[in-house]
């Protein structure tokens, strides 16, 4: 069972914490493992002491860099229907809006789904690695995580993959389809951000860096 | 449960005279421009935050309008073509008899926006005016617009798949309509406006007043 903690308020000496949802002030306590430490207001995780979910972050982003990119060479969905077969990966279906009015689209979509989960993973390698080495960290890696918060609700390659299986359901009755390898990819890319969001809490991540930076 | 805790009595950071951060909590001195932990800019509240979520939000909506007047998808097959906008697409897969995935698409393209829509003027509204729903469930509210305004963008990848997958000819295909286009800078700009808003605005409201 996890262990919570409603922090004190903020008698006593110590370092503070304020809500980022409500602002009340805390006053920061020893977290045991695994422990996490709430807004005595609105409940609101300030931090938590999980020595896993480091792990769990740099694993995510290797994962994800290592699938979105081999997902853009494969192709992903396959179909075949009265003699003709045609096949599609992640830079084809940008290319489907390479016309008219939905032309920049096509550049969004290549953004979102291919450019900023890649991004985003290289900056919190960056950021986190020389941390879970117990290094200094790395020159900008403040900037670098700063990117990668910036750009987490951009980062949408696990939306695109419900996508996919949505556009399978419409396309099985007019003709045959099979998987391509990049379908699996982009499945495991799924369960991949489910894994880092559940780990993922800025306030701690920030508190370590700055922690690391000092020493 | 939580409830009850929502009136305990808390000192927050503005009414100690300091600034805490909204990305990494660190807390300092008043005047304080950039915070020095994480290097985003300081602002007691955000300024200007509702002008911002109004300005967007509205920005939104008025893209709403013709993402579902013009087509979505258009079909060809065996010679002829057949365009549907957001809604017709998703009562055609209905008749097909797929009411998992019309329901998908209906909740994604249809619910999620206009609920998006109700939910972040009703947050806004309430900052300004005294409302019965607790401080606690709006900031539950708000965090699920936050969480899931992005899955909105469902059918505009759907539109993409097919139109990049389904190309053989006159026999069948799909192109993409102008309401993808529409549809995904509404879905972006409700994005800005849910990630403008400031939820502590939302805690201010009844600030030493103790009950609201």
């Amino acid at each position: 069972m996890k262990h919570e903690t409603l922090s004190p308020l903020v008698d006593g000496e110590g370092e503070l914490i304020a809500c980022n949802i409500c602002d009340g002030l805390h006053r920061v306590v020893d977290l045991p493992e695994g422990g996490r430490m709430r807004c005595v207001r609105c409940g609101t995780v300030l931090l938590r002491n999980d020595i896993r979910s480091l792990d769990a972050i740099l694993a995510s982003a290797a994962a994800m860099t290592i699938l979105v990119i081999s997902a853009v060479f494969f192709p992903f969905l396959r179909i075949q229907a009265s003699g003709f077969s045609s096949s599609a990966t992640l830079t084809d279906t940008a290319r489907a809006f390479a016309e008219g009015l939905t032309a920049p689209l096509g550049v969004a979509l290549i953004l979102v789904i291919i450019v900023v989960p890649v991004v985003r993973a290289v900056a919190l390698y960056w950021a986190l690695l020389p941390i879970r080495l117990g290094r200094p960290p790395a020159p900008h890696a403040r900037k670098a995580f700063r990117l990668a918060c910036l750009l987490r609700p951009w980062s949408m390659a696990e939306i695109f993959i419900v996508g996919v299986a949505v556009a399978l359901v419409k396309v099985g009755g007019m003709a045959t389809v099979s998987f391509g390898p990049a379908f699996w990819e982009l499945t495991l890319v799924t369960l991949i951000v489910v894994l880092e969001s559940s780990s993922f809490c800025e306030k701690t991540l920030w508190r370590t860096i700055e922690n690391t930076s000092r020493s | 449960m939580a409830h009850d805790r929502e009136h305990i009595p808390v000192l927050t950071a503005r009414e100690a005279g300091l600034l805490g951060c909204g990305h990494c909590g660190r807390v300092s001195a008043a005047g304080t421009q950039v915070c020095q932990r994480c290097g985003f800019a300081l602002h007691g509240r955000r300024p200007a935050s509702l002008q911002k979520v109004w300005a967007w939000l509205f920005a939104g909506l008025v893209f709403y309008i013709p993402a579902n007047v013009y087509p979505m998808l258009e079909t060809r097959f065996l010679g002829t073509t057949t365009s549907s906008t957001i809604v017709g697409g998703a009562i055609d897969l209905a008749h097909h008899g797929a009411f998992l995935v019309a329901a998908v698409i209906f909740i994604a393209s249809v619910l999620i926006p206009v609920g998006k829509f109700l939910v972040l003027g009703y947050l806004a509204w309430s900052i300004q005016n005294r409302v019965a729903l607790s401080r606690h469930r709006r900031t539950q509210l708000y965090e699920a617009v936050e969480f899931i305004g992005r899955w909105s963008m469902i059918d505009v990848f759907v539109v993409a798949i097919l139109a990049a997958l389904v190309n053989l000819g006159i026999v069948m295909g799909f192109n993409p309509g102008a309401a993808a286009f529409f549809f995904a800078l509404s879905v972006a700009c409700t994005m800005v406006s849910a990630l403008s808003l400031d939820p502590r605005l939302l805690w201010d409201l009844a600030e030493g007043t103790g009950l609201e």
